[in-house]
């Protein structure tokens, strides 16, 4: 299905947002998950599936003030 | 110092974490300013998070992650919670800006997403203004700490307002506050601590400056001899001369 990923528009075969992350290469790595603005903790990403047209962000630790 | 949400800062001196030249001279950068509190952010995931994350957690200092570039309380607490998901802190140095010329807060969305992270366990450092009003709203919805601005964010102006900030200082006298945003000078930061404030957040002033180490330096010196002079309880200014040096038994010449 056709998934946007960090604003970017994705075709993935995952159902889920941790299957989603494994499908990017990201599944070790330090980020935080948001579905539709609405967060997805680390627990729960197994869990959360998705649907076409979804939005889902991925965030990473990055320099700030 | 006053204690902010259980730990005593070793310094009175908070260092952004963006615009260093390397990575190498924000390091040393730290070294030089002897901050205690580096503040981070999120940002979409680009390959380097953890290489970063593992830069900052080698400086061995607090971590406070920033919601900035949020205009909305939504969209600052769902920031908070994925913050405090990849940084493993409830620190939330909490920024829903108002308007984009001035990046001042949005007192209204700042004391919304205030309630609702503090309800939810955060340890909210709220960025606001001198506004005395907010600030008691903002302490009654669970804020233990004030993060009123200088002047907006980036600018360099110093102490904006110094009537405001020194009235918000006498209104609230237990509560920890940090000037944050403005600073451009160690002077200003000097007179922050001098006026009372228990420390500053800067990152312009640095990054910005020739020599940034050096610059690190020189607000770490500065906020060092604004609270020692804020202990030590300066004199009272006055409008008349008043001799030093002693008039009794001056030679009748």
């Amino acid at each position: 299905m056709r998934i946007e990923v960090n604003g970017e528009a994705h075709e993935v075969t995952s159902t889920t947002v941790a299957a989603a992350l494994t499908e990017l290469g990201l599944a070790d790595a330090r980020v935080a998950t948001a579905l539709n603005g609405t967060f997805v903790p680390k627990a729960a990403r197994d869990d959360t599936r998705l649907a076409p047209g979804d939005r889902l962000e991925v965030l990473a630790p990055m320099q700030g003030g | 110092m006053r204690t902010i949400y259980g730990i005593t800062l070793d310094t009175p001196l908070m260092l952004g974490t963006a615009q260093y030249p390397s990575p190498a001279i924000m390091a040393e950068a730290f070294r030089a300013s002897r901050a205690s509190v580096a503040t981070v952010s999120l940002r979409r995931e680009g390959g380097q998070g953890q290489a970063f994350w593992d830069i900052i957690r080698g400086l061995g200092v607090h971590v406070l992650p920033n919601t900035a570039g949020c205009y909305s309380a939504r969209e600052a607490i769902t920031t908070a919670q994925m913050a405090r998901e990849v940084f493993e802190t409830n620190w939330i140095k909490l920024e829903v800006i108002g308007h984009a010329d001035t990046l001042q807060p949005d007192p209204f969305g700042l004391l919304e997403a205030t309630a609702t992270l503090a309800a939810d366990g955060f340890e909210v450092f709220p960025y606001t203004t001198e506004d005395q009003v907010l600030a008691a709203r903002l302490l009654d919805a669970g804020a233990r700490v004030l993060m009123p601005w200088g002047a907006p964010i980036g600018s360099g102006l110093g102490l904006n307002n110094r009537y405001g900030l020194k009235t918000l200082r006498a209104a609230f006298p237990d509560v920890p506050m940090v000037i944050d945003a403005g600073l451009g000078l160690p002077s200003h930061a000097a007179d922050a601590l001098e006026m009372g404030f228990d420390a500053v957040l800067l990152n312009t002033a640095v990054v910005q400056a020739g020599d940034p180490v050096a610059m690190a330096r020189a607000f770490a010196l500065a906020a060092q001899a604004g609270a020692l002079a804020h202990g030590a309880d300066p004199m009272a200014p006055r409008d008349m001369a008043a001799p030093s040096t002693p008039v009794l038994g001056k030679a009748w010449l």
